[in-house]
């Protein structure tokens, strides 16, 4: 399968991801943020991590204005199955293929370490591969992970199972490590192709750095 | 020259080295000329106190490919692989400005690692601050220092995409009035494509490229060259103000450059800018250089030549490029959106001759600035503290029972897990962190080119250096290297930042030379030779200097990266090992200092083949799958170090050892380990081959922490160890 990983001025988790994507048999491209087409039989496309243009202004704030942009909603609108990882899900909710916002985190730092994570639907490409209430340990490494939406908007995404993963602690009890609404670490559009999660999935693919949990991510969508 | 003595006084020059550079100059200088000989001969740049105790460290081995005097050192890791690393401080400007120097600081370390054509996969620091943990403007301040770094250090790593795998934390009143904030990078680059410092051949132009030069960081290094009085405490301006988003870009652009074969040589510019940079290029290769000022990048309108050539804003680089490539480089760099200007050429005239609209404005003779820069031999004497605290001794004082004195030292600040400090940095991109920071003993790191793993820790315990500035160095050298060894991988090398006062004091003066000769000796008795480094002077406030703190990383190389030895208990039921001797060796200890606030007595004594012996154990052990986890005896002893195994994996741990005294559980003895046997037989046979004493102390299981006399429930335990540091940090939040 052929995946776009997109490169933007201080994005910094290209290599990682599509090592991971790599190490599970895709085709990688890195696509260069100056570029206004993706690559012809692009499956998907992905976000990565890091810090686009700084993130001087607001996370992910200037990325959307990237020529390539511009190819990537019509790619999403078109159907094609579009993964946000960190500041690429950062970026979703700036171009508005996702709804609501980041803030930052609760305490005010960067926060990196292993995270717990319970799985809360399934029925979507990106956690098809798990069970509901699967309790999977990815890192997050964010300064801006404190997602938050309006009510309305919240209980849209709760009736339309757009909530896919939320932060736990190893025995599944709530455990909210940014502040995020509802302790939410993982959404998706409406129409199940456009996937948002701050964890990073790409770092936990091998036993040997703590965690191969984040294999049946990539795998689903990569399938 | 009219009111020389106000000139050399503000140019920080004395009327001798005045006089050499007329000699040099064969005329007076100019305005411009003296201020790059400030720069070039200011005790940050040229090393003048200190080289005379540089000279003769080890350098050699069969694997350095590159020794000190380049940006960084320079390693062969096997596979046409190569480690590339260095440590340097950034303690004045973090103590002015505590988020822009320390962020400059890691900006600044990273240049000069892939400044040689290697991609940065680690940072680690060495950080010391005063006393954190009292209710009073004191450690009000320093909690202040501590945010304020640690959140400089996170965001500028962060941003770089390099993760931040480890590091120490030191916390004494010696510091109160100058901190110390050490960073260090290691990079991997191709053993045969790595870049040099280096300007030659006729007529190849001088590029100049990153981001544009502004006033910031102006006379940085001359700053950085003088203890703090009263009267120089608003000395913000001095200090420069990081982007790691334009470093970051200046990192792609870089490896992108270095994949093609456009340049000669290029180098970061770091403290004094443009003027060490182009002296450096230039001297190194013998070639004279002209620069055109008007035409760098500036910041601002109304820039004058000087401050282009002080300027010490940060993320900027110097090329020397190869004749009718310079287009081609500029190209790179314009894609990443940076600036870059061919701003000169390389000569052969050896004079640095620099032109302003077309006018010649200052004509220097390079070599004997850069290579001829002036060499002190200070007066020396042994300080008169010494041989008072030599004759501390724990019975002087009240003698408390051991299980006070554990929760007294378990809870330290020095003992304590830092999650508060390092889960602000991103440990884990680059997706190779096996050992990440709190795993406690080194960090590791997989190569992905070659599967095998680099261990790396950084070391120094500043209570045995003021007690004794030469052993005290050598066992911080043995102490990085034992981590390192405990995690199975061979230690190889080391860079150092040899942290001092004030170097016109003979006492200062002295602690540093003895500092330098422990290191000469651990170094070479260990086979782990010096490759980069850095010297900080002037750390003092107001005559009081810091412990003298000659922070040592150490590197290492594990042959299998699949093979990589935990520090934290992993099985129940599994045997404890205390592997060397324990002798009552309180000098400089954790014990002595919370118990008693008291540093002195008399320092452990070092045997390096002892040493050797234990570090030959663990990796071989380690080798043959003999073992589980391993962990080296340091502060605290015998009882802190199981503690923190257990505080760590959440297991129990019965412990029984006879010991000369009852205290010795928390003696200090050198070249002592714990590990966690997996089979008996064949280690205790191993260890009679090797040579070295090891006991049976031990099991792990159970719900308690017991050691002799000393017992704790575990989470209680784990309460302490993981939630105490951000009870202190945040206190006044």
């Amino acid at each position: 399968m052929k995946v776009a990983v997109i490169v933007f001025p201080g994005t910094n988790c290209e290599m990682d991801t599509k090592y991971a994507c790599e190490k599970l048999g895709a085709n990688v491209s890195l696509v260069f943020h100056k570029e206004d087409k993706l690559p012809s039989d692009i499956r998907l496309v992905i976000l990565p991590g890091g810090f686009s243009y700084g993130d001087y202004l607001r996370s992910a704030a200037i990325a959307k204005f990237s020529p390539i942009m511009q190819d990537v909603i019509r790619f999403a609108n078109e159907g094609g199955n579009v993964l946000g990882i960190c500041n690429g899900f950062q970026m979703l909710l700036e171009m508005q293929l996702l709804p609501g916002a980041m803030k930052r985190n609760a305490n005010v730092h960067f926060i990196s370490k292993f995270h717990h994570l319970k799985v809360i639907n399934t029925a979507n490409k990106f956690l098809h591969l798990f069970k509901e209430n699967d309790i999977l340990n990815i890192p997050i490494a964010h300064g801006e992970g404190n997602y938050f939406i309006d009510e309305a908007g919240l209980r849209d995404l709760y009736a339309n199972d757009q909530v896919l993963l939320q932060y736990v602690d190893a025995q599944g009890r709530i455990s909210n490590p940014n502040g995020s609404l509802d302790s939410i670490a993982c959404i998706c559009n409406k129409e199940r192709n456009v996937f948002g999660l701050m964890p990073h999935p790409e770092r936990a693919i091998e036993e040997l750095l703590g965690s191969s949990d984040g294999v049946d991510m990539l795998r689903g969508l990569l399938a | 020259m009219k009111n020389l003595e106000e000139v050399l006084k503000k140019n920080k020059l004395t009327v001798d080295e005045y006089n050499n550079i007329l000699t040099i100059m064969g005329r007076e200088p100019n305005a411009l000329e003296m201020s790059i000989f400030s720069s070039m001969w200011s005790e940050h740049c040229s090393y003048k106190s200190s080289k005379k105790y540089l000279n003769g460290f080890p350098t050699k081995a069969p694997w350095v490919i590159q020794g000190p005097g380049e940006n960084a050192g320079v390693i062969d890791i096997g596979d046409g692989m190569a480690a590339v690393f260095k440590m340097e401080s950034h303690n004045h400007p973090s103590f002015i400005e505590p988020y822009q120097g320390a962020a400059t600081g890691v900006g600044g370390i990273l240049r000069d690692v892939f400044t040689m054509g290697a991609r940065p996969v680690a940072n680690m620091n060495s950080l010391r601050f005063g006393n954190i943990t009292n209710n009073d403007k004191i450690s009000k301040h320093q909690r202040y220092l501590v945010r304020g770094v640690v959140a400089g250090i996170g965001d500028y790593g962060n941003c770089m995409g390099v993760p931040t795998i480890g590091g120490e934390t030191f916390f004494d009143e010696s510091y109160n009035g100058n901190i110390l904030v050490n960073a260090f990078t290691l990079g991997l680059a191709k053993s045969d494509e790595i870049f040099y410092g280096k300007a030659e051949g006729i007529g190849n132009p001088v590029v100049y490229v990153g981001s544009k030069t502004g006033r910031d960081g102006l006379g940085g290094a001359v700053m950085a060259s003088d203890s703090f009085t009263e009267e120089n405490k608003s000395l913000r301006p001095t200090v420069q103000v990081g982007d790691p988003f334009a470093e970051k870009l200046l990192l792609e652009a870089c490896l992108e450059l270095f994949k093609q074969d456009y340049i000669v040589g290029i180098q970061d510019m770091g403290a004094a800018g443009l003027t060490s940079s182009s002296f450096e290029m230039a001297g190194r290769s013998g070639s004279g250089m002209i620069m055109h000022l008007d035409r760098v990048p500036a910041r601002e309108e109304g820039m004058e030549p000087f401050e282009f050539m002080l300027s010490e804003s940060q993320e900027r680089m110097l090329i020397c490029a190869k004749k009718g490539y310079e287009h081609k480089v500029l190209e790179i760099f314009h894609k990443w959106d940076l600036d870059a200007e061919v701003i000169g050429e390389v000569t052969n005239s050896g004079n640095m001759e620099l032109f302003w609209h077309g006018k010649r404005v200052a004509d220097i003779p390079v070599q004997p600035i850069s290579e001829a820069a002036p060499i002190y031999d200070r007066p020396v004497r042994e300080p008169a503290y010494l041989k008072k605290i030599a004759v501390i001794n724990c019975d002087d004082f009240e003698s408390v029972t051991n299980q006070d004195a554990f929760i007294k030292l378990v809870s330290s600040v020095e003992v304590v897990d830092k999650a508060w400090i390092y889960e602000q940095y991103d440990s884990m991109v680059q997706t190779n962190t096996i050992k990440a920071p709190g795993s406690l003993d080194a960090s590791v790191i997989r190569v992905k080119q070659n599967g095998k793993a680099l261990a790396m820790s950084s070391d120094c315990n500043p209570r045995y250096n003021y007690i004794d500035p030469k052993n005290g160095a050598a066992a911080a050298v043995m102490e990085s290297g034992r981590n390192v060894a405990m995690s199975g991988a061979r230690p190889l090398a080391i860079t150092d930042c040899l942290n001092y006062g004030n170097p016109e004091n003979p006492e200062i003066m002295w602690q540093f030379a003895q500092g330098c000769y422990g290191i000469k000796e651990a170094c070479a008795a260990l086979h782990t030779p010096v490759v980069s480094g850095n010297v900080s002077l002037y750390n003092e406030t107001n005559g009081v200097g810091v412990f003298p703190t000659p922070a040592i990383v150490m590197v290492g190389l594990n042959e299998d990266a699949n093979k990589v030895l935990p520090s934290a208990f992993v099985n129940d039921g599994a045997s404890i090992y205390l592997v060397g001797e324990t002798k009552s060796d309180f000098g400089g200890s954790l014990y002595m200092k919370e118990l008693f606030d008291a540093v002195g007595g008399k320092l452990a004594c070092i045997d390096y083949a002892k040493e050797l012996k234990l570090w030959n154990l663990v990796i071989e052990a380690n080798r043959a799958g003999l073992l589980s986890s391993a962990k080296d005896v340091n502060v605290g002893g015998i009882a802190i170090a199981l503690a923190k195994m257990s505080a760590k994996s959440g297991k129990g741990v019965t412990c029984k050892l006879s010991l000369d005294n009852t205290r010795d559980i928390f003696a200090e003895s050198f070249s002592r380990a714990l590990v966690e046997v997996r089979d008996e037989n064949d280690f205790e046979t191993l260890a009679k081959e090797v040579g070295i004493k090891v006991e049976k102390i031990g099991t792990i299981g159970g719900k308690s922490f017991t050691c002799n006399d000393v017992s704790m429930d575990i989470e209680q335990l784990q309460d302490i160890y993981f939630n105490r540091f951000m009870q202190v940090i945040e206190q006044d939040l």
